[in-house]
């Protein structure tokens, strides 16, 4: 069955539906009862530690790997028994592509676009990826980012309308991270789904309409950027230093709590006043297990002097 | 990367067919002849070895005019006619199997296979291609071996209709065959960096014991045997019949050039290496997953 490409309608149900997916490598379990749904015409990125799971699901969906266990629709299909023509429907980065062909970064692009029924026009593709001054550079003389945005170009030159990137921007420099990001915007405003992992913490909170952490195979958590990890984790939390040593109080009223400790220190300057808020980072640190540093530090033992000065109020 | 994109919208509303097998088929097999020649140090090793071999064995044993077989009123025949079928078969096997056994491990170590198993690409087109750079490729380089051969080494070339059609379906099939088992074979290397490693004795052997190098019949007779079960010496017997004189025909083992069990022979690779290879193929690393 080929259904007719709705590319900007939404009314075809959702891009991605995984249900209680599991995959396991001998003992290890790489996927354990995963969840999670991609809505069309979003930019869903997954984010979570080394080893969590995310190439192993992408490649799942992207059809590559047989699942143990669970239930996976991609564009309402099952990747495992999927045809060509779902295969002209999606496009794929994948995390580690090595293979260095004696073609040029022109040629390569314009033979993959001649795989698929409505590709793009290959130079409007290497001008997005910002390749122009290379399309005659063979691709293994590319620098590492170069060849990374090759890999987004040949994942876009398809048309796709659900593009799989897995850790995209890896090797970029910032100014191509962030021109990365205008193309990624660009392309969901033109209406193709985006499932993207990074590491980037900023990456996903600067492109993500939605994001899920994993962990161990599993979604510890799933949400818009902002609200991720629920309403404590994003609690303030407001830091003096009194009778020489460090406290602190979360609240989601931080106002309220500075405006207590100055009738109480009566008017006076509050020693070491400071109104924290913890950032994706920390709450990521926090989803994952690991100790966010805004949190952690025990305020009792750790002196004022050696806390760490990040997480700045500036957000 | 540029922040205005003129890219288009994700998909249309139409659905546009996909393109067919055959149209993929030849742009594949486009792009792997430009791979092919791009890759410079196997091109000279597939196109000059079999050269190379002639010129080394015509002119070492061809010292003084030597000649093969002369027996009565016949006068024998230069040393570099009897050693050319040789090459010409050596020449095919290198360029079909060999050729295809370490490119096609080398693309799937390399995620080449992954990265177009991705796409809309079907098996299908990347098999044409791979047939047809190979018989280019052979092509090309028994065009050259037979143009040194008659130039440099004055070797005398068939002159009737019936010896062409001979070598062309035997040039045809063992193109085939070799290709096919390369495809095979390809699975065999654990990794793209041992292919040449496993592949290349494996090719060496064969042309030891299937008398490419030697007269076949100068050979122990298990080793004869042996080779029999192999293409690559009725490849060279096949050749034999199309380049040497009908007096050689009495030197064959049989007595006769066999034109019937060559075709068996390599008919039978042909067939069981597409079904293995068809089998067996895999796009991806055997641990990848
Ligand atoms: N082909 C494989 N064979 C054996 N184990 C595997 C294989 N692929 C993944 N694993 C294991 O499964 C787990 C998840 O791996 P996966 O590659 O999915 O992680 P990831 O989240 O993509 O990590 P990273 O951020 O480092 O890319 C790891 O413990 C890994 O060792
Ligand atoms: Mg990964």
């Amino acid at each position: 069955m080929s259904p007719a490409r709705h590319g900007t309608d939404h009314g075809d149900g959702e891009a991605v539906v995984v249900e209680g997916l599991a995959k396991h490598y001998g003992d290890k379990k790489a996927v354990d009862g995963l969840d999670l749904t991609v809505h069309r015409g979003e930019v869903f990125a997954v984010l979570g530690p080394n080893g969590a799971g995310k190439t192993t699901t992408i490649e799942i969906l992207e059809g590559y790997r047989e699942r143990d266990a669970g239930s996976v629709r991609v564009l309402g299909l099952d990747p495992q028994t999927a045809d060509r023509a779902w295969r002209s429907r999606i496009g794929i980065v994948l995390q580690n592509a090595t293979d260095q062909a004696e073609l040029t970064v022109g040629e390569l692009v314009r033979h993959v676009g001649g795989y698929y029924p409505d590709s793009r026009d290959p130079d409007e593709v290497i001008d997005a990826v910002g390749l122009r001054e290379k399309v005659r550079t063979r691709t293994r003389q590319l620098s590492g980012g170069q060849r990374r945005r090759l890999d987004v170009a040949l994942g876009i030159v398809g048309r796709p309308e659900l593009l799989f990137l897995d850790e995209p921007t890896t090797g970029f420099d910032p100014e191509a991270r962030r021109a990365f990001w205008d193309l990624i915007r660009g392309l969901r405003d033109d209406g193709t789904t985006i499932l993207l992992t990074t590491h980037y913490l900023d990456e996903a909170e600067n492109l993500a309409d939605r994001c899920a952490v994993v962990r161990d195979g599993r979604v510890v958590a799933l949400d818009a950027p902002a609200h991720l990890g629920g309403r404590t984790a994003r609690q303030a939390v407001v830091r003096w230093i009194e009778e020489g040593t460090l406290r602190q109080e979360p609240t989601d009223a931080p106002t309220a709590v500075v405006t207590a400790l100055a009738a109480r220190f009566s008017g006076a300057e509050v020693p070491g006043l400071q109104v924290l808020r913890p950032t994706l980072e920390d709450v990521y640190l926090s989803l994952i297990g690991e100790t966010p540093a805004v949190l952690g530090a025990d305020p009792d033992v750790v002196p004022a002097d050696l806390l760490p000065a990040r997480s700045e109020a500036h957000r | 990367m540029s922040t205005t994109l003129p890219l288009g919208p994700a998909a249309g509303p139409a659905t546009p067919a996909l393109p067919s097998v055959l149209t993929l088929g030849l742009a594949r097999a486009r792009i792997e002849v430009l791979q092919f020649f791009r890759e410079r140090d196997a091109v000279v090793w597939i196109f000059a070895y079999p050269i190379i071999m002639l010129a080394i064995f015509a002119t070492v044993f061809g010292q003084g005019n030597a000649r093969v077989g002369a027996t009565g009123s016949f006068a024998g025949i230069p040393f570099g006619q009897y050693f050319l079928p040789g090459m010409v078969a050596t020449g095919v096997m290198l360029s079909s199997f060999q050729n295809l056994a370490i490119t096609i491990a080398v693309e799937r170590d390399d995620s080449t296979l992954k990265r177009l198993r991705g796409t809309p690409l079907p098996a299908s087109a990347y098999f044409l291609g791979k047939i047809g750079s190979v018989l280019l490729t052979s092509l090309v380089q028994t065009a050259l071996l037979l143009l040194v051969a008659a130039t440099v080494f004055g070797i005398e070339m068939p002159s009737t209709a019936q010896r062409w059609i001979t070598f062309a379906w035997v040039f045809a099939l063992g193109t085939a065959a070799g290709a096919v088992c390369g495809v095979a074979f390809s699975s065999v290397p654990r990794t793209g960096r041992s292919a040449s490693a496993v592949v290349t004795p494996v090719v060496l052997v064969l042309q030891f014991i299937s008398g490419v190098f030697f007269g076949f019949t100068q050979l122990p007779g298990w080793m004869q045997d042996v080779s029999s079960v192999f293409p690559l010496k009725w490849m060279a017997q096949g050749m034999r019949s199309v380049f040497l004189p009908d007096q050689f025909q009495a030197q064959e083992v049989s007595g006769s050039w066999q034109h019937g069990a060559t075709a068996l022979v390599i008919g039978a690779y042909l067939v069981v290496g597409l079904v293995l290879g068809a089998r067996t193929f895999r796009w991806r690393r055997r641990d990848d997953g």
